[in-house]
């Protein structure tokens, strides 16, 4: 019986948007912007075209960069108001292509809300528009003694508007927590344009929790014009334990160890060693490199709390059979230390053309089993993979390595990458812990999530955007697409919406 | 399908079909919070038990009707906890722990219920069984469902089963007292706020500020040599934040209204009559008041915050603050997304949802 209201539910097909009237809606938006906020000509939209995954590319219609929230909201009134789709953007440097212009809508670039509105070190908060980078947050909080946690190995360009529409994490978030656990209020606009606030300076909001639900949104909800973040005091002190494995297996185990000892490490992170080798050569951070893997485990606080955390980290390790461990004796060794995990990306750039991140998430005592099934990949596709992790957390980057000039290169990629999500999923984890689904992860929804599940997305996106204009295409997949993916949730072992047209 | 989710997923959709309400119930410990439950009780506690939980991994999973002492004694076991500190007021148990969303003195410290929820199964106000969410640290694929259905009070969906991220329990813990006025003590505790000391609980009343100081061993002593203060004993400290936690602490007592000022932890001390507790480091505040609602809620929407009327009282006036701006409608409409005919918490947060 429901099957067939189903298909009427928002989300069952794609919105066609092919009829927006180009000229008309650059005539309405050069109504409500100043000269130069407002770019159509194909070589100005050019920088437009992709985010950090530069392998979609799309030109947009038109780009919008209000300099004001009262022109965002004229922005939206206008797109409401001629049913046109609207993309929200950042720094453009996402990993999933969550900004991945829309060919028939308008890219709102927010890259003009830069300013740093309030500083307040007293209630421990910075009152900041969305395009203020996240590193910048903890400059202007350093001499109160206070920093902004969340800490995404791109936060020397990320904006703190992508962050909230992502969820980022970082090196720091088993201890700190993710965005979401860092940010107080979000104010932003519907998509009629109109100012809305998630969230309050108090720890809580009346009603339902949509602070939430902002995060890791993705732009489909609404769009961000400020947010506060919470404030963390800086710790005196931090001392990082770096341990040599022999093989990864016994290396996960270990980090299962220091979790079972009561130790919550301010970061622990994994490398294996191909990842470490390809680091080496350009950081000389003095990796083992015989080592199977490295593990870096962070202890912060006062010099007391380090001082004794270390020793109990140093002593679980060497119970797990390290072959090597190293404590950093001052901030110049701990830098270097981290040095190597935070180059992993640019290291893999000069081993490899091109390479692809990927961002699943599994318990932590499947690592070993994962890290396997990765080797196998790499045989069955002939590409090479190297792993970097957020080992604390479950959090995996495999950077699949591959030359996008090779004919069939890329397509082994994805498939590679593909093949890792979906074993992320049955090995109880996630497709992605991080970075978001965009387009790049979207088939993978189809393995994650049910039917209804999926159409339960849709509603609560039909809540705040009833005409689905909001970053269209992205995150939730159509349930048509899903048919047409092919690879479906089995649940209860019935096939889902088994009604539908097949193209 | 498990025989007592099928029966529930049953009597969901006769209820939508006959349009009328159902309370869900676990041990019905808050059901003083709110506006008063409406249509025929759902008891969860059918539906009991821990279904995973390995220390490890630092996550728990268990069914809505498991009691929460039940699952804390098995934390404890592990050294582990719930870091939030929940508040039982009675038998509480998961589902009504993570549906009322409320959080202990640990509060500011470390976060709220929604912190630490990772995962949810629910059914739907279609009689739906969905999953979102999962069982690991790190999650954003789809919608954060969970953390939205924590503090709901029920009105969107039957929880079945929750994960928790858990925490290991501190390895040393001190309580401190001093004597000072509400201002000097909302001054210190953001004073502290602002360094790096392992500050856990704050409860000043009646020209008392106590602090609880968690964590490893030397931190809490080095914290204790630059604080000073005067040192609780063990036994009369743990009693102490047990009777703070479950409003059983002196100035809870007594029948006049209890407000809750959720409030940013710098706000001024609140202008209004009646007597005051804090917490959070500033940021809960408890008034005894038989002052006027509306004024309440002004003053608390002026300093930042919102008055919620926790116990007692006229609930004629609303519990909650009213809803500004478009958030009206997209409560509303998300209502509307999850349980279109009203099943579920009828008028229990709002009267329109």
């Amino acid at each position: 019986m429901s099957e067939v209201v189903e298909t009427m539910e928002p989300g069952a097909n794609e919105i066609d948007f092919s009829r927006v009237d180009r000229a008309r809606l650059i005539e309405a938006l050069a109504r409500v912007l100043p000269p130069g906020c407002l770019l159509y000509d194909q070589e100005d939209l050019r920088p437009y075209e992709c985010d950090g995954l530069s392998a979609y590319r799309q030109m947009p219609m038109v780009v919008a960069l209000p300099e004001t929230e009262a022109q965002a909201a004229a922005v939206l009134g206008v797109c409401s108001e001629q049913g046109v789709p609207v993309v929200a953007r950042g720094a453009g440097t996402g990993l999933s292509g969550g900004a991945l212009p829309h060919a028939h809508g308008v890219l709102l670039s927010l890259a003009r809300f830069k300013k740093i509105v309030r500083m307040d070190p007293v209630a421990r908060l910075a009152i900041v528009q969305p395009g203020v980078r996240n590193l910048a947050i903890s400059e202007a909080a350093a001499r109160h003694g206070l920093y902004y946690a969340p800490d995404p190995s791109s936060q020397i360009a990320c904006t703190i508007g992508g962050n909230v529409a992502e969820n980022s994490g970082g090196v720091h978030c088993l201890k700190y927590g993710l965005t979401v656990h860092n940010v107080l209020r979000v104010r932003g606009l519907t998509i009629d344009g109109e100012v809305v606030e998630f969230g309050s300076h108090a720890l809580d909001a009346p009603g339902y929790d949509l602070l939430a639900l902002m995060h890791g949104s993705e732009g489909m909800l609404a769009v961000i014009t400020e947010v506060t973040v919470k404030l963390t005091p800086k710790p005196q002190l931090a001392q990082c334990v770096m341990a040599s494995f022999d093989d990864v297996v016994t290396a996960g185990n270990a980090v299962a160890a220091v979790i079972a000892a009561g130790i919550i490490p301010a970061g622990l992170e994994m490398m294996d060693q191909p990842a470490t080798a390809a680091v080496e050569q350009f950081v000389h951070a003095g990796y083992n490199l015989e080592a199977a893997a490295i593990l870096l485990c962070e202890s912060d606080g006062t010099p007391e709390e380090v001082s004794e955390e270390v020793g109990r980290i140093r002593a679980v390790l060497e119970e797990s059979g390290a072959s090597e461990i190293r404590v950093s004796r001052d901030e110049a060794e701990r830098l270097k230390f981290w040095a190597g995990r935070k180059a992993a990306f640019p290291a893999a750039g000069r081993l490899s053309a091109d390479y692809y991140c990927m961002d699943g998430t599994i318990p932590r005592k499947r690592l070993g089993e994962m890290l396997e099934a990765i080797q196998g990949m790499e045989k069955k596709y002939g590409l090479r993979c190297i792993n970097v992790f957020h080992a604390g957390d479950g959090n995996m980057h495999p950077l699949i390595l591959f030359d996008a000039n090779v004919p069939g290169e890329l397509d082994r990629a994805e498939a590679f990458g593909a093949d890792i999500l979906e074993l992320s999923v049955s090995l109880g984890g996630t497709i992605t812990g991080e970075h978001g689904v965009g387009v790049e992860k979207i088939n993978q929804m189809c393995s994650q999530f049910s039917a209804a599940e999926r159409t339960a997305f849709f509603r609560i996106k039909a809540a705040f955007d009833p005409d689905g204009l909001l970053n269209p295409g992205k995150a939730i997949p159509t349930l048509n697409r899903c048919a047409e993916y092919g690879k479906l949730h089995v649940h209860d072992g019935q096939l889902p919406h088994a009604d539908l047209e097949r193209f | 399908m498990d025989a007592v989710i099928s029966g529930w997923v049953e009597r969901i959709r006769q209820a939508a079909a006959e349009g009328s309400a159902l309370e869900i119930r676990g041990g019905g410990s808050k059901r003083f919070y709110g506006q008063a439950p409406q249509g025929e009780v759902l008891d969860t506690r059918e539906h009991a038990g821990i279904v995973a939980y390995e220390p490890t991994e630092l996550v728990v999973t268990v069914r809505s009707g498991t009691p929460l002492d039940e699952l804390e004694a098995v934390l404890h076991e592990k050294g582990q906890f719930l870091a939030f500190e929940p508040p039982r007021f009675g038998a509480a148990t998961a589902g009504g722990c993570v549906a009322a969303g409320l959080a202990g003195p640990r509060r500011q410290a470390v976060g709220g219920v929604r912190d630490f929820l990772l995962g949810v199964q629910l059914i739907d106000g279609r009689g739906d069984l969905l999953n979102f969410g999962g069982r690991v640290m790190k999650n954003v694929a789809g919608y954060d469902v969970s953390r939205l259905v924590a503090g709901s009070l029920g009105t969107l969906a039957l929880l079945t089963e929750v994960s928790l991220k858990v925490l290991p329990r501190p390895v040393a813990e001190t309580t401190l007292r001093f004597e000072m006025d509400q201002r000097a003590a909302l001054l210190r505790l953001n004073e502290w706020g602002g360094q790096p000391l392992p500050v856990s609980a704050s409860f000043w009343h009646d020209g008392l500020l106590t602090l609880r100081l968690s964590g490893a061993g030397a931190a809490v002593d080095a914290a204790v040599v630059r604080l000073g203060g005067e040192r609780l004993e063990e036994d009369e400290a743990t009693a102490l934040w047990l009777a703070v936690r479950e409003q059983r602490h002196s100035f809870f007592s007594g029948d006049g209204p209890l407000w809750r000022l959720a409030l940013p932890s710098d706000a001024a001390p609140v202008d209004l009559p009646g007597v005051t507790a804090i917490e959070w480091g500033g940021a809960q505040r408890w008034l005894r008041s038989e002052f006027e609602a509306k004024q309440i809620r002004e003053v608390a929407a002026a300093a930042g915050g919102h008055a919620v009327l926790f116990r007692g009282g006229d609930k004629a006036i609303g519990v909650f603050q009213p809803l500004a701006g478009p958030l009206a409608a997209i409560h509303r409409r998300l209502k509307n997304a999850f349980d279109p005919a009203a099943v579920f918490g009828r008028g229990r947060l709002y009267p329109d949802l």
